[in-house]
């Protein structure tokens, strides 16, 4: 039993051995594998294809709104479009993107755990997801949905003679993934610590991940009741939210609200994490107010449980419920914040180094920002009121799931890759493609912050002639975010072969993970670590290494 | 979490043990807590229902009336009955498991087995009733009573079904981790290291009857403590 310190593993060469990718070869060690590893890249795999066919949709429809015209899709396919675009980059993408890839490979390492507790569950969640996502695909394929994502009944029950059902079963079998993974975290991050890693010494990727879980496991089962009760509905033809029927419209906005404004957190906090990793290691100090970071989390994943409503403003809610909404909505901005003050403040006289992974965060922390002023702006009740159903609000989400999340995203596949992969990427390129998202996001979405301001609304495929300008802007911007996504696919992939060797600690950063080969073996460390140094400790690390170089 | 870290080699190596727990404690722990998470979450798959139905309740006081009154409240009292006792077998199968008497823990289970396939007995034979009264939502759905109320029933009769339905499925799956269960104790792989599954399989257990204790209220008197508008 040893204890691993700082200046030993700086620069502890990767001994030549088994690592989880050559331990074994062929497909069926990779679709029966219950290495969380691999299961990790099972999903990044998977969610990339999903990634790249909403984005097809994404451009459809930016390429439609170049002109006043409909004169590229009819208004049908746009329909459908932004329904499919919607629910791939929400449910098949974004939810499990961070969670399941990075979350799946990283967290056991971080804790220093040969795996999950449930490898099988684990496994099972990824079969879950990819049939659930089949099922989806299926529905594409078969004539499409266009209901929107959010499925509003009575849209969804008399006036979509398409295929609802398949869509929601579809989103319905992906949930329980979702459910076991954070079913799985939780498991593991409370009975699976090494020895000496206390709470207050775990990865502020850890914290973030813990409240997640905890958000995907207490909503999503209320999702998937909802979508079962739709479903029934549809099947019996018996009014249970629609109100030809006798049923009620706005309790499947109740309850359909009531997971998808905390699913906006499953999306956000897991970013939130990445962002923390990132910042301590880039700047080579401890995150300023560890713990408030840490906790803040939690209070989002709580306080995420209490505004739902304010996606309802108009939809006939009373007044006062309204208000308490509004006003309850005002409050998730506080712990949002304490994180943003924290990240700056440790940003703040620390030694930044500029590697891709620190772009994009800090690219993050700005698009998020954005996105939760005008979140604010959007809880305002008169000005919602005013804005609703507008691109203001497409804008609005976008910076934070596409700014916040996405970015975020792309900066922990950086970060990691080098772990992941056992790689570098080229430095070059990547911060070459973090640019163009950060330039393309930026022309894309601001513009329809305005048009939405003026009154453009969503979800048509003609508009005014005089909104022409903003609009081809903003396609002009989804032209280079798309050559920004485009790229790492490119450079990733070129690295696995001709990327340079990684080594241990690529970037000098503490936490268990950079204590261990890259790759690392099946049992992601040779021996149980026992974790001795509080999380980011970069100052006593600096110190150390500054001592060996003195012998 | 354990204190002790043993080196690969010091490993003693129970047959149950998973590779990726450093001992039993810990892997007994973690499935306990795995199965209070997945309890958790059908709280609220469960309670996404029960609002919804409660919201109804209120909207429509009278169908509801109806509606209870169409259940056989023998049926479901006998059922809750034999769900209580099911509970106690259970419970005791557990800590028979733990003090390593095979052959009571096999009894036990067997036991709760019976009680189950006897509750879903009975839960059957009320659905062929229903089904035959025209107390199946959709088409089938023949009940005319009260003419201006019946789609209002129809709405009851869908949560009747929609809730009881998804509770015998998850009776059924108990069912069938019990006979998983039994065999496992029958081959005397429990004992008082390692008893986990069985405990686990209690908690289960335990929950699916909860959730019948309120269903049977909810479902069943109903009528009883009716509200009467005039
Ligand atoms: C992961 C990334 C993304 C997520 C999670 C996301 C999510 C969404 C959602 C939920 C909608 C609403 C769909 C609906 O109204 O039913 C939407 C609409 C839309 N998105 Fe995205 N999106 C993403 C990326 C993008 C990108 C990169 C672009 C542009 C290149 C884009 C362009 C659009 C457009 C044009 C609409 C239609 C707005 C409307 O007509 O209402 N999205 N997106
Ligand atoms: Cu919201």
């Amino acid at each position: 039993m040893t204890s691993v310190t700082y200046h030993d593993v700086r620069f502890l060469e990767p001994a030549k051995t088994r690592n989880y990718l050559n331990v074994d070869y062929g497909a069926f060690s990779w679709l029966f594998t219950k290495d969380h590893k691999r299961i990790g890249i099972l999903y990044m795999f998977s969610i990339s294809i999903m990634f790249i066919l909403g984005g097809f949709f994404a451009m459809m429809m930016r390429l439609e709104l170049l002109t006043p015209e409909g004169d590229l899709l009819t208004s049908d396919t746009y329909n459908k479009f932004f329904t499919l675009h919607g629910i791939i980059m929400i449910f098949f993408f974004l939810i499990p993107s961070i969670p399941a890839v990075l979350g799946n490979f990283i967290l056991p390492i971080q804790l220093g755990a040969k795996d999950l507790a449930f490898p099988k569950l684990n496994l099972l969640s990824w079969y879950l997801y990819m049939i659930g996502a089949f099922v989806g695909l299926l529905v594409i394929i078969l004539g499409g949905v266009d209901t929107g994502w959010t499925f509003y009944t009575p849209f969804s029950t008399q006036y979509s003679n398409m295929h609802v059902f398949g869509t929601t079963f579809g989103a319905f079998i992906v949930g329980f993934s979702s459910i076991l993974t954070g079913l799985n975290f939780i498991v593991t991050i409370h009975r699976m610590r090494a020895p000496g890693l206390t709470w207050f010494r775990l990865p502020l990727f850890v914290w973030a991940m813990y409240a997640t879980s905890l958000v995907q496991l207490l909503a999503t089962p209320v999702l998937a009741i909802t979508l079962v009760m739709l479903m029934i509905e549809r099947v019996v033809h018996v009014g249970i939210f629609d109100p030809a029927l006798g049923g009620d419209p706005l309790l499947y906005q109740h309850m359909f609200w009531f997971y998808s404004h905390p699913a906006v957190y499953i999306m956000i906090l897991p970013a939130m994490g990445v962002a923390s990793e990132v910042v301590a290691a880039f700047t080579r100090k401890k995150i300023f107010g560890y713990k408030f970071v840490a906790f803040s989390s939690l209070a989002i994943a709580f306080l995420g449980f209490l505004v739902w409503a304010h996606h309802m403003f108009v939809a006939g809610i009373s007044v006062y419920s309204a208000m308490i909404f509004s006003f309850l909505s005002y409050f998730v901005a506080v712990p949002s914040a304490i994180k943003v003050f924290n990240w700056t403040a440790t940003l703040y006289k620390g030694s930044v180094s500029w590697q891709t992974p620190m772009l994009y965060i800090l690219g993050f922390i700005g698009l998020f920002t954005m996105g939760g002023v005008t979140g604010l702006f959007l809880a305002a009740l008169g000005l919602d009121v005013h804005v609703t159903d507008t691109y203001f609000v497409v804008a609005h989400f976008h910076y934070i799931m596409v700014g916040g999340a996405v970015m975020a995203y792309f900066a922990g596949i950086h970060y990691w890759w080098p772990k992941i992969t056992g790689r570098m990427y080229p430095e070059w390129w990547a911060r070459l493609s973090a640019l163009l998202v950060f330039a393309g996001f930026n022309l894309t979405f601001f513009p329809q912050f305005v048009l939405g301001y003026v009154g453009m609304p969503r979800r048509y495929h003609a508009y005014a002639p005089e909104f022409q300008v903003l609009n081809v802007m903003s396609t002009a911007g989804a032209s280079i975010l798309a050559l920004g996504y485009a790229l790492p696919l490119a450079y990733l992939l070129w690295s696995l072969r001709f990327g340079r060797k990684a080594g241990v600690n690529p970037w000098g950063a503490v936490g268990l993970e950079w204590t261990t080969n890259s790759p690392p073996p099946k049992d992601n460390f040779h021996e149980t670590p026992v974790v001795t140094w509080d999380a980011y400790d970069y100052p006593a690390m600096l110190k150390a290494m500054g001592e060996t170089q003195n012998v | 979490m354990t204190a002790v870290v043993h080196g690969d080699d010091e490993h003693a190596h129970h047959p149950f043990l998973q590779h990726q727990f450093e001992d039993l404690g810990q892997q007994h722990e973690a499935s306990i807590l795995g199965m209070w998470m997945f309890l958790s979450t059908e709280i609220l798959f469960f309670g996404g229902v029960l609002c919804a139905y409660w919201i109804y309740r209120v909207m429509y006081p009278q169908a509801w009336v109806l509606g209870g009154e169409q259940q056989n409240t023998l049926a479901g009292g006998i059922n809750t009955i034999v769900l209580i006792i099911s509970s106690l077998t259970m419970a005791l199968a557990v800590r028979n498991a733990q003090l390593g008497s095979r052959r009571a823990t096999v009894a036990m289970l067997i036991a709760t087995l019976f009680f189950g396939s006897v509750f879903l007995g009975v839960k059957g034979f009320e659905y062929t009733m229903h089904w035959r009264e025209g107390l199946f939502p959709g088409v089938h759905f023949t009940w005319h009573e009260v003419p201006e109320l019946a789609p209002k029933v129809q709405l009851f009769m869908v949560f009747y079904w929609g809730l009881t339905g998804l509770h015998a499925l998850h009776m059924v799956i108990g069912v069938g981790l019990l006979l998983w269960m039994i065999w496992r104790a029958w081959r005397g792989h429990f004992g008082p290291e390692y008893y986990g599954p069985v405990e686990v399989m209690g908690l289960y257990w335990h929950f699916v009857d909860i959730v019948w204790i309120f269903l049977f209220p909810f479902l069943y008197l109903i009528p009883h403590f009716g509200v009467h508008h005039g």
